[in-house]
């Protein structure tokens, strides 16, 4: 890495994160070595100082202990109450998370960070608690002893030899601002000895064991160091912010493999020791092997995957029959530089057979990365092996099945060896293993091998039902069977496994591929929320809620109505959490365990849109490899998701800006065609009321002519905003019924004569046309429009022509003008609401071909504007063909 | 106009805006009718029970019922000829007040002339009297007694239906027929949807009897709601 300038990403980061801590409050660790070093009293010092400056200050929960000095500190600080909660008949109480967050302080005391809450409390740590104050925006002091660093615990467990139960992961200490409180250890055991320091009285043999002078200056030096390092990840942070350096000095990766055995949890905090040090980002790696883990394993994996998760590692799992290959692949994908495995406690006879010890191959195959091993704690590697290798649960019915076969086998041969000679019968059993083989785990067919071995010498090699051999060929062939019919066992049901695990594999990727492929042929929102849930049900034999929030942001989420799994309160109430914090919750997770179901938050950068509820029909939670294949689906749910919202709010974006332009084009318009007409009346009464200029009579027939025109055109502008609202508000219903379309016309005509008088109207109407099934009034509306249009637009004296055919089957009506035509420009626009040309004459307000566009879809029809090829433009209302009504003639009397 | 009532007609006008009271007060007070109004459905029941008028002018909407319900409350007890003030575009206000009883409407913005026309031929069927035999419009003279259709003197052959049809229009000659009025007449209660019959057989009168048939003057359409045999053309 001589590359100088700041990685784009870790600047990506780093952004993120400050963004991230701009809005999360603070996080203060008074830290120490060891109980009674001060740490509660230094905080509550430090909290009365930040009450002096003005600050909201609550404590939380906080343990005095009963000490004088301490008791004294706390005296003054508003205490929220705790929350008393009773779990087989003895009383906890815990801190009231959400009396604390609905009381909104500026600053939380918090004692005590690596706690465990009691039952039934909503996170299993007072961590968790911590965090989502600190993801509430509240700044909170808390406390905490080096043992209890995640990363920290089994070194402290090594020195002091008592075990730490209650840790937290180094995860929550992220960005945290640490204050150390440091006694020397020669005070603190006089403190302790002044009986200064409570300790429970059951503990008191081990804390005694635990607060011997080596052991204190260890955790000291411990503590110091821990410390110092985290101050030295804060000084690298802003180093990355400010471009400095390039952030991983040593340019090493490491990449830990991870496995069901109990030594792995020590194997994963070794490494993040020593990426802590080396300051290298660390990988863990699973390999799933072909043969199913059993519950506890599953659950051991889960723990020490999520504790490398806690510690900061990215998890990788990927699938192969050899543990070997598979490391060693996913370290070459992911560039690691060092790889850290466990080390064999004892001999493992299988080793050879497998072509060495997993250790030595793994060195042998590495190439030029490095390993590590790292020494497997006593004690806590005998579950590890106490299980066999390869008969992971007794296929039962595989047994029986191979039993079956030699059974029917062995009846046979006792029928053929009065055929064939005893040689002959070894090639029919053998025949018979490789052939179940195919069809039983490897168990089976190793056993029936030997069975069949058994047998064949027992009934059938002279001397009968003996298991003597007598010649060497015998002999010979007897070896030969064995290990012939063991090793051809073994290989097939070995090629089976792997190609159950390429399947698997392969499933796993189809699923993934065919779930994209569906979601992305989803005809709309809601097609892809019914596909996201059907297929997420489908997939992971689940119930599935899908909560989104309602279209306000800041609205909490409510389970969408197409789900397969019906939330209660409760649920919903877990998938509210799991959506404000972005994190999941309930089933198999740190949050909420005892929920029904898992709520994972989808989330697409920085904020959740929405929450993925599963109810698993299986009950038990998944397995690490599922779980991947969930987590890659709602990722892929999430970013959908976001981009379909982005996509709305475009839209919304859109139709918002248009709207405005309309109300803009409105206002312009009407006020304008409204003024107008007002104007002349006004006018026009003056006049007339006027005592000097109202006397001619011919002045009042112009005055009471221009009044009734104006009124007229009021009129008829009321009525067409009164026609594009109920057009907008969807109240328009068509009334189709029987019409004559030569009565249509001449009604509109009848009622626009007026209008129409200074231009030359023609009508055309072919003769015979058959009734057509319209609304009458809604279409005589469009006509009158259609006239009005034509007659405003063209000059006085040019030809407008009304013409009424048969086409299609349909009924074409148009009106053709003489007029200059509409400009290209126009065309496409000329039906559009407010719309009107540029160089439209003065008055209209733009509404009309609108409504005559949506009078007509109404009905059913289709309307066009063009231009005529002599000149002028042509508007034509196409209505499609109907049922022909059925009228019987009769004669004249 | 040709014969003058000994005494004053009353109209009641029944509408909620002051404004429009005012204007009809003037205009058929100058027309001489005496003039008796109400702003609201309930207080205009109570003053065509009180004042007895001849005709009614009733506005479609408002405050306190719809002008619907005012119809119908008054012709629990009252056969006065109403005339029903409406806004253009609701059609189906219109086509149910006339089917719950009205005599005519006017759509506003209306003429006074319009107004004072429909008036007249309401209260015109509303009086009892002899039927005229022969009713005479244009050119146009239907003998209902004899059972002849004549145009320009000529005889005109009609179908048995078209009869009907035009012998309806006579009868109700001025007032405007919704589509199911005529339909009930003359195809009887369970052929209210045929409005297809109606159509064919409105083109062929028009064929016969109009002068010019694609302008009918004599049977005109009223969009939306029906027909009106016209008495002067």
């Amino acid at each position: 890495m001589s590359d100088d300038r700041p990685n784009p990403e870790a600047l990506l980061a780093a952004i993120q994160q400050r963004e991230a801590a701009q809005r999360r409050g603070r996080l203060k660790v008074f830290f120490g070595m060891a109980p009674g070093v001060g740490k509660t009293y230094a905080m509550l010092a430090a909290a009365r100082r930040e009450r002096a400056a003005g600050r909201d200050v609550v404590i939380g929960y906080v343990e005095t202990h009963g000490r004088k000095e301490t008791d004294a500190l706390a005296e003054g600080l508003p205490v929220v109450p705790r929350h008393e909660l009773e779990h087989r008949g003895v009383r906890l109480s815990e801190m009231d998370l959400d009396a604390v967050l609905a009381r909104r302080p500026q600053l939380v005391l918090v004692d005590e960070f690596a706690h465990t809450n009691g039952p039934g409390s909503r996170h299993p740590k007072r961590c968790q608690d911590v965090l989502e104050l600190l993801a509430a925006g509240l700044d909170v002091f808390t406390t905490l002893n080096v043992q209890h660093v995640e990363s920290r615990a089994e070194v402290v467990r090594q020195i002091t030899g008592v075990p730490i139960r209650e840790t937290v992961p180094d995860t929550a200490l992220n960005g945290a601002d640490f204050e150390l409180v440091d006694l020397p250890p020669e005070e603190l055991r006089a403190r302790l000895a002044a009986g200064k320091i409570y300790l429970p009285e059951s503990a008191r043999t081990a804390q005694e064991h635990f607060f011997r002078p080596g052991n204190l200056s260890a955790l000291r030096e411990l503590a110091l160091r821990f410390a110092a390092e985290h101050v030295g990840q804060d000084v690298l942070a802003y180093r990355q912010a400010h471009g400095i350096a390039d952030p991983w000095k040593s340019g090493q990766r490491l990449l830990v493999a991870v496995s069901p055995s109990p030594t792995s949890a020590a194997l994963v905090r070794w490494t993040r020791r020593l990426a802590g040090e080396l300051q290298a980002p660390w990988l863990a790696v699973y390999v799933e092997l072909p043969r199913p883990l059993d519950e506890p394993e599953q659950s051991r994996l889960a723990r020490h995957l999520a504790l490398a998760r806690e510690l900061g590692a990215e998890i990788i799992t990927t699938t192969d029959d050899d543990v070997v290959r598979g490391i060693l692949r996913a370290a070459r994908e992911q560039n690691a530089t060092q790889l850290v495995v466990g080390k064999p406690a004892g001999w493992q006879a299988l080793d050879l057979w497998r072509g060495g010890s997993v250790l030595n191959r793994l060195i042998r195959e590495s190439g030029c990365i490095d390993v590590h091993a790292v020494r497997a704690q006593e004690g806590q590697t005998v579950a590890a092996r106490s299980r066999p290798l390869h008969f992971a649960k007794p296929d039962r019915r595989g047994y029986l099945v191979a039993l079956g076969v030699v059974a029917a086998v062995t009846g046979l041969n006792a029928l053929l060896q009065h055929w064939l000679g005893y040689q002959s019968l070894a090639l029919v059993y053998l025949l018979s293993v490789v052939t179940l083989a195919m069809l039983v785990s490897r168990g089976p067919t190793l056993a029936a091998a030997t069975l069949t071995a058994l047998l064949w010498d027992f009934l059938f090699v002279k001397p009968y039902y003996t298991f003597w051999i007598g010649g060497a060929t015998d002999v010979m062939l007897f070896l030969t069977y064995f290990v012939v019919a063991l090793a051809m066992g073994h290989l097939t049901a070995r090629l089976r496994a792997q190609q159950a695990a390429e399947r698997h594999r392969e499933e796993r990727a189809t699923a993934l591929y065919l779930f994209t492929r569906e979601l992305a042929g989803a005809a709309d929102y809601a097609d892809l929320l019914a596909i996201v849930i059907r297929e997420a049900g489908r997939v992971f034999a689940a119930e599935v809620a899908l909560s989104l929030p309602e279209e306000l942001p800041g609205t909490p989420p409510t389970p969408y109505f197409a789900s397969t799994w019906a939330l209660g309160e409760k649920e919903q109430g877990v998938a509210l959490w799991a959506f404000r914090h972005r994190q999941p919750a309930g089933r198999g997770t740190d949050t909420l365990p005892m929920a029904e179901g898992l709520h994972l938050p989808l989330v697409a950068g920085e904020r959740a849109v929405g929450v993925l509820s599963l109810r698993f029909r299986a009950g038990a939670p998944l397995a690490p490899a599922q779980r991947e294949v969930l987590d890659a689906f709602v990722r892929h749910i999430a970013l959908v998701l976001d981009r379909e919202r982005l996509r709305e709010a475009e839209q919304q974006a859109k139709l918002l800006a248009e709207s405005e332009r309309l109300s803009q084009t409105l206002l312009n318009s009407i006020s304008h065609e409204m003024r107008t007409p007002i104007a002349v009346i006004t006018g026009a009464v003056g006049n007339l009321g006027a005592p000097t200029a109202g006397g001619t009579a011919g002045l009042q027939q112009t005055m009471v002519g221009e009044i009734q025109e104006a009124a007229g055109r009021l009129n008829r502008l009321v009525g067409n905003l009164l026609n594009m609202t109920r057009l907008e508000s969807g109240h328009v219903k068509a009334r189709p019924d029987w019409c004559d379309v030569a009565d249509l016309i001449q009604t509109t005509l009848h009622e626009t004569g007026k209008e129409l008088a200074r231009h030359r109207l023609t009508v055309d109407v072919a003769p015979g046309l058959p009734l057509a099934r319209l609304d009458f009034a809604l279409m005589q509306q469009a006509l009158s429009n259609l006239l009005l249009n034509a007659a405003a637009h063209t000059p006085a004296g040019t030809p407008v022509q009304l013409s009424a055919r048969r086409d299609d089957g349909g009924l074409t009506l148009a009106v053709a003008d003489g007029g200059p035509g509409l400009p290209a420009e126009v065309l496409p626009r000329v039906f559009e609401k407010f719309y009107r040309a540029p160089n439209a004459p003065v008055g209209g307000s733009g509404l009309g071909l609108s409504i005559v566009k949506g009078f007509v879809e109404a009905q059913g029809g289709r309307v066009s504007a063009a231009n005529r090829a002599g000149g002028g433009a042509i508007f034509t209302i196409w209505m499609p063909p109907g049922p022909p009504p059925n009228v019987a003639e009769e004669a004249a009397s | 106009m040709n014969d003058t009532p000994a005494r004053k007609p009353t109209a009641l006008v029944i509408d909620d805006e002051v404004q429009l009271r005012r204007l009809l007060r003037v205009c058929l007070e100058a027309n001489g009718y005496r003039v008796v109004d109400a702003a609201a459905g309930q207080e205009g029941i109570v003053a065509a029970a009180q004042s007895r008028p001849d005709v009614v002018i009733l506005d479609l909407g408002l405050p306190d019922m719809t002008g619907v319900q005012v119809l119908q409350r008054l012709r629990e007890w009252s056969r006065v000829p109403v005339v029903v003030l409406s806004v253009r575009d609701r059609e189906e206000d219109k086509i149910a007040a006339l089917d719950a009883g009205a005599d005519d409407y006017v759509t506003k913005p209306f003429g006074t002339g319009e107004l004072l026309a429909r008036l007249r031929v309401a209260q015109r069927h509303a009086q009892p009297g002899p039927e005229p035999g022969v009713f005479r419009a244009g050119a146009l003279e239907v003998d209902l007694t004899a059972r002849v259709v004549r145009l320009k003197g000529r005889e005109v052959k009609l179908t048995a239906t078209e009869y009907s049809l035009l012998r309806l229009f006579v009868q109700h000659a001025g007032k405007v027929l919704t589509h199911r009025q005529i339909l009930r007449e003359v195809w009887g209660p369970r052929a209210l949807e045929q409005t297809h019959y109606l159509r064919v057989y409105i083109a062929h009168l028009r064929e016969k009897l109009e002068t010019t048939p694609a302008e009918p003057r004599l049977i005109v359409t009223e969009s939306g709601v029906g027909y009106r045999l016209m008495e002067e053309p």
